[in-house]
């Protein structure tokens, strides 16, 4: 017994000191008022950071936009993971090695490094523009960056690998016989993969879902850079509550909104995965 | 031979003609020449390497030839892809779909064959009785035994009426009480369905017992292919009469009308053509006698004696130093201790002669 609570004391410490104690400094924040002073808060049990997400459609909008943008992208990212994670787990062992670590490769360079190589690629005097006007097939730049469909790029290629991963595990194991089985009973290959692929690895395609979901649903620093002008999303507004505004309560209760949003569909998944 | 008279063979269903098969350094088939015919239940024998499965697999569509044709009644089906193939399986895993009932698992084929779920569960349910699993259709293939999913699996096979079934090692996965039932029940199921089941096994007694011809596969070519009785009673090489039931082998070679093997240290008298290698002799047709000389004689010495029930598996050192398998029968009374010097005799007819 003492062995094994020996074992457990760093996770506990660790999810004490890093994960309930920042949660609890956050609900305290939410729950003070403002205040000119520093820290910008004087305790109390107020409900001034929660009245304004109430009151002001300005706060939900942001959330319901974020939930959005991270509902798309985790989408987009299913649906490109599926036949990179089928490629994967089909080719030889030696070969599968060198396709995961090309996979990982973007990893290994700085996050800001590769959202800047995008702003390179797509910006007006950037390379899409430069060629295309080269080519002549363009007179003027087209408005490449801060669009939203730059805010997803950038967004998919950040989070690709996450969706993938959880696919390429759950795909190595399912039994390649089972669609071998599928297509000598008469399934062509996209209807074998409807009837069998796709059922036997929607666990692990929710997995891999969600991961993309819920660090998307906080991103802050592709919308900023590479997203339109009104793309308000609540990692933005999180972002000038705290550092423009100064109104600490506000951003608090905005970030508790979002874990608890974030939550619902662990839940969901957690229900789905014991029922299996 | 005094085979009896028969009506000529029926046609051809399948002919392979000079499949070859490479992966990477190997050569799994190795221009072979194979042909089943309508109805008859085929057994492809060999040791693990020998390209059985790989032939298996060709035949399926899961895999290319890399040279070669495949005719299925005349037709040549070698790039048509697995499901727009008459030709069925039943996997070795059984690969029945976890996430679908038995009823589903069954209907799969008919439903991608564009039959209405109704008419798809009418056929599933007919195709399941057949099995003996009326009223399993509800569960799930992880509620079932082994024995259970193995007839789910040829139920799902069966119903798509395929003229030519390929069995994966249908047996393997049973335990031994229920692969001799299962066996006979695989042959019912063959005659009365009328298809041509194709069986891949390691297990010489499995394809000897169920097959109406067999065919024996050695590194991706046919050793031999015929009748069970034929090829065990007249091996075409050494390396037939060795995988079949164990024979004796003796190497040597050919003197004055007979064939001499000193590692033997007997001389052997029969039907022996210029050309034998060696010569096979089967372990329940040498008899353990009071006195002999001459050729179709041997001595030694009893090494291992093994109690098999209707009979006892007696090992004996011979003169020349090879060992000889002979299987004494229980009514002949008991055999003989180890240790004890032993004369061995058998008849001109139970030499079988080796040409390779």
């Amino acid at each position: 017994m003492r062995g094994r609570a020996l074992v457990l004391a760093p996770a506990w410490a660790w999810l004490l000191l890093f994960v309930a104690a920042p949660a609890g400094i956050l609900v305290a924040i939410a729950l003070a008022e403002p205040d000119s002073g520093l820290p910008p808060f004087r305790l109390a049990w107020s409900g001034a950071g929660f009245a304004p997400l109430v009151e002001d459609a300005y706060y939900l909008d942001a959330l319901l936009a974020a939930l959005r943008v991270a509902g798309m992208t985790a989408a987009l990212c299913l649906l490109l993971a599926y036949p990179l994670a089928i490629g994967i787990a089909r080719a030889a062992p030696g070969r599968r090695v060198l396709l995961l670590a090309a996979l990982m490769l973007p990893f290994w360079t700085g996050f800001l490094l590769r959202v800047g190589a995008w702003i390179g690629l797509l910006r007006d005097q950037g390379w899409i523009n430069g060629a295309l006007q080269g080519l002549g097939l363009t007179a003027a730049p087209l408005p490449l960056l801060y669009t939203e469909g730059a805010m997803l790029a950038g967004m998919v290629h950040a989070y690709l690998p996450f969706a993938v991963l959880p696919l390429f595990a759950a795909l190595l194991r399912l039994d390649p016989a089972l669609i071998e089985a599928a297509e000598d009973l008469g399934a062509r290959p996209f209807t074998a993969f409807l009837t069998v692929t796709l059922p036997l690895t929607a666990p692990a395609a929710a997995a891999g879902f969600l991961l993309v979901f819920i660090p998307a649903a906080g991103e802050f620093v592709i919308p900023e850079l590479m997203g339109p002008p009104e793309a308000q999303l609540v990692g933005r507004v999180l972002w000038q509550e705290f550092f423009q505004n100064r109104d600490w309560p506000v951003a608090a209760a905005l970030a508790l909104a979002l874990l608890v949003l974030l939550l619902a569909p662990l839940r969901l998944f957690q229900r789905l995965e014991a029922r299996r | 031979m005094r085979a009896p008279a028969e009506a000529a063979p029926p046609a051809a269903l399948l002919r392979a003609e000079g499949i070859s098969k490479r992966f990477g350094a190997t050569l799994a088939l190795d221009a072979l020449d194979l042909e089943i015919r309508q109805g008859e239940f085929f057994a492809l024998l060999g040791g693990s390497g020998s390209g059985k499965s790989t032939l298996l697999r060709i035949i399926a569509g899961f895999e290319a030839p890399d040279a070669g044709r495949l005719l299925l009644e005349g037709r040549d089906i070698g790039t048509t892809p697995p499901w727009a193939r008459p030709v069925n399986m039943m996997f070795q895993s059984y690969a029945l779909f976890p996430h679908m009932s038995v009823a589903e698992n069954v209907a799969y084929g008919l439903r991608r064959a564009g039959l209405a779920r109704r008419a798809a569960a009418a056929r599933a349910a007919e195709a399941l009785a057949m099995v003996g699993l009326e009223g399993f259709g509800a569960r799930r293939p992880h509620q079932l035994s082994g024995g259970q999913r193995q007839r789910v699996a040829l139920a799902r096979s069966l119903v798509m009426r395929p003229r030519l079934l390929l069995l994966d090692e249908p047996l393997a996965a049973l335990d031994a009480g229920l692969r001799e039932r299962t066996g006979f029940e695989l042959r019912a199921l063959q005659r009365a369905t009328g298809a041509a089941f194709v069986m891949v096994t390691h297990d010489q007694e499995e394809a000897l017992a169920l097959a109406d011809r067999v065919a024996l596969l050695d590194a991706g070519r046919v050793a031999q292919v015929g009748a069970p009785r034929e090829i065990y009673e007249r091996p075409a090489s050494r390396l037939v009469a060795r995988f079949l039931g164990a024979a004796n082998v003796f190497e040597g070679r050919v003197a004055g009308g007979g064939f001499d093997s000193p590692e033997a240290g007997a001389t052997f008298a029969g039907a022996i053509p210029e050309g034998t290698v060696a010569v096979a002799l089967r372990p329940e047709r040498i008899r353990i006698v009071a006195a002999a000389e001459g050729p179709n004689t041997a001595r030694g010495v009893v090494e291992e004696v093994a109690f098999r029930g209707d009979d006892s598996l007696v090992l004996v050192r011979l003169a020349g130093g090879a060992r000889l398998r002979l299987a004494h029968a229980e009514a002949a009374g008991a055999p003989p201790p180890r240790g004890a010097a032993v004369i061995l005799a058998w008849d001109a007819a139970a030499v079988v002669a080796l040409p390779a």
